[in-house]
């Protein structure tokens, strides 16, 4: 089913909350509007986040004889996502579910939904290092997968954490593009003045001593989730903030990266 | 049907059915004869072991969360340092679920201490006279590799966490988890069923994305019959060092974890404002109540611990 994609990607990170599915969300909405198609996979079974982001919580996925119709976010239809929130039937429900069935719908996910033709999917991951991440690896190793983008937050519990992600993909040999180190720092809306609510420099340093590229550096900014009713990024949103100049820089870094292992 | 297993043949009554290993479907299933003897249908030995062991703790309080990053581990390190500072003749324990990304040791400066063992169990790792400690953090031997396991293996760990660590006399357990509803959670809520557990205390942000995950852990807690002590807004605010600005940094779209306790009707326990002082101390493992208790976040803290004291007192 993946036979038509050209690039995937994977975003992860160790610890929760650092802005993967915010991260994924972006770079999907960055890729789409510079003009590629692109997918977009939550395969965060409990948590899914991204039928949020997009503002398409009502949405439905239909089944077609090629398979499962992704949710389009945009009427040119470049931008397709699925994930298992559109499969329920309230917000409020929970997914109990153990790892094997985690493990068969992840399955699902990866084969059975009718992507089309695709220039990048981004693959959006629950934290950690357990059944998601194993299935989409082992699902993943006949594919061509370009690589993986490690998300955290510059604290040390959040670094920590990503370390182990970076020892899982050495030992999934799956190539890391690089860290991305989110909400390094809120400027005050009243006075400018720039604080370090979670600390800072902890990707950067990261990345220096792994030997790995560091992609970005991302304020928090509040207005990011504005552009969830739009479906459409800050960089189109509002390009003159450093929210925005930062995530194009991303997009960029991430195409010249993936680009180079063609 | 939770209870068929992963790799049974199709039609698989389940193990806990009263056809099992009766049906024409088991026909040629190694597992036949264990299913048809009635061996299955047992509660799981872990229960019981649980129960014993377990028996010397009073109350034992579950920290949950659907999201990642909301603060659970802060939060659970507050409240077994605040149980212990205000019962400091009883004692306090905090058990680090979370197998893949164990922050407890660092949180609560345990960083590189070793569990030993003795005849009685696990020794958990002591931070203060009467505050004990465990994580899988104590068992690895390099704290960058990753822990890469399926459910089934961290079920065994989690199952061992909860029968062989030797605690001693408990007032409180805090149990931290990692986030979701799976393997993880289902695993303590099964082996703590005989125990019983006091309440859980549901962590989350005053962002929708965070309480969409909140509402899952809700619904989570009602099918396993876990009762709710009440939701704990972390991050609401943050006030800026310079010029004391009030702003919102996860704004509260939907009207944030209030609203949504009155919708679901669960009880709100209150709201935790953002101090980057806090974020630092977990860092490098300080005790931010005793250092630092004139920061407004301490204050709305002790709130919140009195708060969830009295509920625990209202149990047996």
């Amino acid at each position: 089913m993946l036979d038509g994609v050209k690039h995937i990607i994977i975003v992860l990170s160790g610890k929760g909350g650092v802005g993967k599915s915010t991260v994924s969300t972006q770079l999907a909405l960055c890729l789409r509007e510079g003009g590629y198609k692109v997918g977009l996979l939550d395969v965060d079974l409990c948590g899914p986040s991204i039928p949020h982001l997009l503002n398409l919580e009502d949405q439905d996925v239909h089944q077609a004889p090629q398979g499962w119709i992704p949710v389009y976010a945009d009427k040119e239809k470049q931008l397709a996502v699925m994930s298992i929130g559109f499969l329920l039937k309230s917000k409020n429900d929970s997914i109990v579910w153990r790892g094997p069935k985690k493990t068969a719908m992840i399955r699902q996910f990866l084969n059975d939904v009718y992507w089309e033709d695709l220039d990048y999917l981004i693959i959006d991951t629950p934290p950690g290092t357990s059944d998601e991440h194993i299935t989409v690896m082992e699902n993943l190793k006949h594919m061509r997968c370009d690589g993986a983008i490690l998300v955290t937050t510059p604290q040390i519990v959040s670094v920590e954490d990503v370390k182990k992600e970076l020892s899982f993909c050495e030992r999934t040999k799956i190539p890391v593009l690089g860290v991305v180190e989110n909400m390094s720092s809120y400027i005050c809306p009243n006075c400018q003045e720039c604080s370090n609510i979670f600390s800072v420099g902890g990707g950067r340093a990261m990345a220096e001593k792994a030997g790995i590229p560091l992609l970005a550096e991302l304020p928090i900014d509040p207005r990011v989730w504005q552009s969830i009713e739009k479906r459409s990024s800050c960089v189109t949103l509002m390009p003159e903030t450093t929210i925005a100049k930062k995530f194009s820089e991303l997009a960029l870094a991430v195409v010249n990266a993936v680009g180079e292992n063609n | 049907m939770a209870d068929v297993p992963a790799e049974a043949p199709e039609h698989c009554p389940g193990t806990q059915s009263e056809d099992a290993g009766k049906v024409s479907a088991c026909q040629g299933c190694p597992n036949q004869a264990i299913c048809s003897s009635g061996a299955a249908r047992e509660p799981d030995p872990g229960i019981a072991e649980v129960q014993v062991r377990l028996a010397t703790v009073k109350h034992k309080i579950l920290v949950l969360s659907g999201k990642g990053g909301v603060g659970k581990t802060t939060f659970s390190s507050l409240l077994s340092r605040g149980l212990a500072l205000n019962n400091s003749e009883k004692n306090v324990a905090i058990l680090d679920l979370d197998i893949c990304g164990p922050s407890v040791p660092r949180v609560m400066g345990a960083l590189g201490e070793q569990v030993h063992q003795s005849g009685s169990g696990w020794s958990p790792v002591y931070v203060d006279d009467n505050l004990a400690v465990m994580s899988v953090g104590f068992l690895l031997s390099n704290p960058d590799s990753a822990v890469i396991w399926r459910g089934p293996k961290k079920n065994g760990l989690i199952r061992q966490f909860l029968s062989s660590v030797d605690w001693g006399e408990l007032e409180y357990l805090i149990i931290d988890t990692p986030p979701g509803t799976s393997d993880e959670h289902l695993s303590a809520a099964q082996y703590l069923s005989g125990a019983g557990v006091t309440g859980a205390v549901l962590v989350t942000t005053p962002q929708e994305v965070s309480l969409l995950d909140v509402r899952k852990e809700v619904d989570f807690c009602r099918k396993v019959k876990i009762p709710i002590i009440g939701v704990v807004e972390n991050m609401s605010s943050f006030v800026c060092p310079k010029c004391k600005f009030n702003s919102d940094i996860f704004p509260a779209e939907t009207g944030g974890a209030i609203k949504m306790c009155e919708e679901l009707d669960v009880p709100f326990l209150g709201k935790l404002p953002l101090d980057p002082q806090l974020a630092r101390a977990c860092d490098e493992g300080r005790n931010f109540l005793s250092e630092l208790p004139d920061t407004p976040t301490s204050q709305e803290f002790s709130k919140l611990l009195k708060r969830i004291e009295e509920e625990c007192q209202k149990q047996p």
